[in-house]
C-alpha cells in the first residue's frame, strides 16, 4: 500500500463460539484505495491483522449473495459497499441481524433454508406434459407475471431487516414467500392451493406487519413487501371463500 | 416437502376488519375531525345549527345515517385496536393475551355498544 493511502477504521462485531461469552466489538485501522469495498476491507483485516476473522463471500458482484452483513446497522451487500462512502468516519459491521451468529459475521441460515424447502419452490405442473406433446409454451405476458420474483438471490438482507422475523423467527419471511409468489405466478405451476396452506398458516403472511424495509434493502429489487402484500389479499380471500370452493389445499 | 401441522391462522378476520377501518379513517377521518372538531364549534363554513340535536337524531335514526354511524365508530376502532396490538408487539411489549384481550375485547365492546345504542333510538 503507498503512503497516500488514506486509513479508515472498521469496527467489527466479533465472536468466537469457542472462547466468547458474548460478541464484542473490536476496532481496525485500515488503509483503502477509492475502489475498495467494505468486503475488502474485511479480506484487508484478515490478511494483515487477524487471520481468524470469519465471514462468507464468493462473487465479489453483487450476484452471489453471501456477503451480506449489517453496515453501520443497515443490512447490505458488503461487496457492492464502498469504503470511500464512510470516510472519514468509522464504519461498523456486523453479523446480520435477526440470526444466530455461528462465528464473527456468519450467521446460522439453516431455519431460512428449511423455509425455502417448505414453499415448495419448484413448478408443480398444472397439466403434466408427454414428451410427445412437447414443451410448456408461455406468453411475454405470462412470463413477466413472475420474472420479477425470480432475481432473488437469497443473500438474506430482507429477513435482516424484517422486525416481524425477529420477533417471531418461525414467520417464512419475505425471500421465501417472494419465491413462493414467484411459482404461484408461473403460468405452468399449478399448486398455488396447496402451497395456500403455509401462507395462511400462523407462520405465514399475516406476521407481516406492512414494514416495507425488506424492499427497501434488497439489493435486487425483488419487492419481497409486494408479494407478501398480494399473498395477505391471497390468504384472506382463501379464508372467507373457502367454503365455496372446495379445491382449496388448507383445511 | 410441506410442513406438517399448519395452523390456519385467524387474522384475516382482524386484518379485514383493520383494512376497512383503515379505508374509511383515510377517507372520512379528517373531514369528519374537521367538521365535528372545529367547523361546528367555530361556525365557520357551515349553517348554525348543522349539527343541532334534532338534526343529529334525524340523522341517527335515518337507516343509511345509522349504518354510517356504525360503520364509523366499529371499523374505526377496530382499526385502532389492530394498529395499536401490533406497535405494542413492535415496541417490544409482547403481553400476548392480554394485549390482544384489552385491543380488540375494547374495540367489540364499543361496537356492540354502538350497536345497541344505535338500535335503541329507533327509526
Ligand atoms: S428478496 Fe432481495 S433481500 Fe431478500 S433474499 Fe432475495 S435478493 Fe436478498
Ligand atoms: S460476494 Fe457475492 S454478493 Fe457479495
Amino acid at each position: 500500500m503507498s503512503e497516500n493511502h488514506k486509513i479508515i477504521e472498521i469496527e467489527v462485531l466479533r465472536y468466537n463460539p469457542e472462547s466468547d461469552d458474548e460478541p464484542h466489538l473490536e476496532v481496525y485501522k485500515v488503509p483503502f484505495s477509492d475502489d475498495m469495498s467494505v468486503l475488502q476491507g474485511a479480506q484487508y483485516i484478515k490478511d494483515n491483522f487477524d487471520g481468524s476473522l470469519t465471514f462468507r463471500w464468493s462473487c465479489r458482484m453483487a450476484i452471489c449473495g453471501s456477503c451480506g452483513m449489517m453496515i453501520n446497522g443497515i443490512p447490505k451487500l458488503s461487496c457492492e459497499t464502498f469504503l470511500r462512502d464512510y470516510y472519514p468516519s468509522r464504519i461498523r459491521i456486523e453479523a446480520m441481524a435477526n440470526f444466530p451468529i455461528e462465528k464473527d459475521l456468519v450467521v446460522d441460515l439453516s431455519g431460512f433454508i428449511e423455509k425455502l424447502e417448505s414453499i415448495q419452490p419448484y413448478i408443480i405442473a398444472k397439466e403434466p406434459r408427454t414428451l410427445e406433446q412437447g414443451e410448456y409454451l408461455q406468453t411475454p405476458e405470462e412470463f413477466n407475471r413472475y420474472i420479477q420474483f425470480t432475481s432473488c438471490i437469497n443473500c438474506t438482507l430482507c429477513y435482516a431487516a424484517c422486525p416481524q422475523f425477529g420477533l417471531n423467527p418461525d414467520f417464512i419471511g419475505p425471500a421465501a414467500i417472494a419465491l413462493l409468489h414467484r411459482y404461484n405466478m408461473d403460468s405452468r405451476d399449478g399448486a398455488a392451493a396447496q402451497r395456500m396452506e403455509l401462507v395462511a398458516s400462523e407462520e405465514g403472511v399475516f406476521n407481516c406487519s406492512a414494514v416495507g424495509y425488506c424492499s427497501e434493502v434488497c439489493p435486487k429489487h425483488v419487492d419481497p413487501a409486494n408479494a407478501v402484500n398480494i399473498n395477505k389479499t391471497n390468504a384472506a380471500k382463501d379464508y372467507f371463500l373457502r367454503f365455496l370452493s372446495p379445491k382449496g389445499g388448507s383445511k | 416437502m410441506m410442513k406438517a401441522g399448519l395452523k390456519r391462522s385467524n387474522a384475516p378476520i382482524f386484518w379485514g376488519l383493520f383494512g376497512a377501518g383503515g379505508m374509511l379513517s383515510a377517507l372520512f377521518g379528517p373531514v369528519l375531525v374537521f367538521i365535528t372538531g372545529i367547523a361546528v364549534p367555530l361556525g365557520l363554513l357551515l349553517p348554525k345549527g348543522a349539527m343541532s340535536y334534532p338534526k343529529m337524531q334525524a340523522f341517527a335514526q335515518n337507516f343509511i345515517g345509522k349504518s354510517f354511524i356504525f360503520a364509523v365508530i366499529a371499523l374505526f376502532l377496530w382499526f385502532a385496536a389492530h394498529r395499536i396490538f401490533h406497535s405494542l408487539h413492535e415496541i417490544g411489549i409482547h403481553a400476548g393475551l392480554g394485549a390482544k384481550l384489552i385491543c380488540y375485547g375494547s374495540a367489540f365492546a364499543s361496537t356492540v355498544i354502538a350497536a345497541y345504542v344505535l338500535l335503541v333510538l329507533g327509526f
